[in-house]
């Protein structure tokens, strides 16, 4: 299971690394980044949903 | 504004400034969402209003068919040669492709979590500061004696503009925002001493460099060429007027909202991990920003009609209250897990000043029900909400309880 961020479409809403900082961290300009290769384990993929659920901009994409 | 026929029907006839709109818009929109969902008017020379998330999400991320050269709605519709070109008033907010992502890329480490997060201990201390003040009096103005004070307070700070200059920035960002049914002449009257402040200040930083926006505005460059005064002027006009209505405007309907309903502010100050959800429903329910478009050329779209020039106001509020994308679009949840609003706009021109908003608004929250744990309206028919495309109570009138 991997997330992963679209960086065409990401915005720099913010809501992905507020929700779940130990997943997503941010880059100079603010826009959403994976931390590491985006892996996730079954306790951190209900985190990486939710922050998911939360981007405005549909950016969040999770391959399970 | 006085002798502007009253509307009799939204759908066709649509008017942001009409009072009926201006004291309570959501059942407006409701039925908007349900009638049409894309109202007109002939007003203002004409324009559109998409009523849902769908048609305000399409035309927000569609820069190929309007153009964000003026964000906000008035009488007169600048001509491509009033303004500077391709930089638009105030970049890089009235900026278009390509020139929207240089002006934006350069503006945005700025305004990114890293720079904004280093500013929590000072706003903590602005917001203490007029608790302070504040007192123990019975009862307090949220707006005019609190919410008001906190953006200018943190703005002017960040320019790097004069201590004692906080009411001229009010002045001017409300000349900017609330005046858009004054006539064009006099709209340029109003903006002269706006113009002639900040070319001073342009010019003092120029002479005296500091650690501040103006100065790192006067030091980038694009491609080796410094930005032109023009652009520094317009984006110091951005960061004041987006930064200070708009702020202002979601902190007092966040407390205007936690003053109505007890249990969400006994929840609140219970309960305070909360605050991040919470905060993201206060900018759901009473997002404050609607903004302005112009229709690129003639054509069909959504289904409607459109010619070049026609107005778009991109309701992002009504987006927010759409039942297609939010259940229980119409009640503040405050604890809501899942909510993908919209209040900072959506695409390329996503507020800028999101993270900076953010966090004033929280920390605004978390001081005063720190100070005030109990309060509630002290007068709810003396509550009044800014008109134009910033909505927020200006005169709240709280009562603190023990």
């Amino acid at each position: 299971m991997r997330v992963s961020i679209d960086t065409e479409i990401c915005q720099g809403q913010g809501r992905c690394f507020s929700i779940a900082p130990s997943i997503f961290d941010f880059d100079e300009l603010g826009n959403g980044v994976v931390i590491g290769d985006g892996t996730l384990s079954d306790e951190t993929l209900s985190l990486a949903r939710l922050a998911q659920s939360n981007c405005p901009e549909h950016a969040i994409f999770i391959e399970e | 504004m006085d002798t502007k026929p009253p509307v009799k029907d939204f759908a066709t006839d649509w008017d942001h400034t009409d009072p009926q709109w201006v004291a309570d818009p959501y059942p407006i929109w409701e039925e908007l969402r349900g009638r049409c969902p894309v109202a007109h008017t002939d007003r203002y020379g004409g324009g559109w209003f998409p009523a849902t998330h769908a048609g305000v999400s399409t035309i927000a991320k569609d820069t190929e068919n309007f153009t964000s050269r003026t964000v906000i709605l008035g009488n007169g519709r600048p001509g491509d040669d009033a303004l500077p070109a391709p930089i638009g008033v105030a970049p890089p907010i009235t900026s278009d492709p390509p020139f929207h992502a240089i002006a934006r890329r350069l503006l945005l480490p700025a305004f990114a979590p890293g720079p904004i997060n280093a500013l929590e201990p000072q706003i903590r201390a602005l917001c203490q500061r007029l608790l302070d003040q504040l007192g123990d009096h019975e009862i307090v103005n949220g707006g005019a004696e609190y919410a008001q004070y906190i953006p200018p307070g943190v703005i002017k700070h960040m320019l790097g503009f004069p201590e004692d200059d906080e009411d001229l920035f009010r002045e001017f960002a409300h000349i900017i925002v609330e005046g858009v049914d004054h006539p064009e002449e006099q709209r340029i009257e109003e903006f002269a001493p706006i113009e002639e402040y900040f070319i001073k200040q342009i010019e003092d930083h120029r002479e005296n460099p500091r650690d501040d926006l103006t100065t790192y505005l006067l030091n980038v460059d694009i491609a080796g060429q410094k930005l032109a005064d023009e652009h520094i002027f317009g984006t110091m006009v951005l960061t004041l007027v987006a930064g200070i209505d708009t702020t202002w405007s979601a902190i007092g309907a966040s407390l205007w909202h936690l003053a109505s309903h007890p249990e969400d502010l006994e929840r609140l100050v219970n309960e305070p991990d909360l605050m991040p959800v919470a905060i993201e429903e206060f900018l759901r329910f009473y997002a404050p920003v609607t903004m302005a478009r112009l229709v690129k050329h003639d054509m069909e779209y959504l289904g409607c009609p459109m010619k070049q020039d026609d107005w778009i106001l991109l309701g992002f509020p009504a987006a927010n209250r759409d039942p297609e994308v939010f259940e229980d679009a119409d009640k503040f949840i405050i604890d809501r897990a899942e909510n993908r609003h919209v209040a900072f706009g959506l695409g390329i021109h996503r507020c800028a000043g999101s993270n900076l908003a953010r966090l004033e608004l929280r920390v605004a929250i978390e001081e005063f029900i720190k100070r005030y744990p109990r309060f509630e309206l002290a007068d709810p028919e003396a509550v009044t909400w800014a008109q134009g495309q910033i909505r927020g109570p200006r005169n709240l009138p709280i009562r603190i309880l023990d």
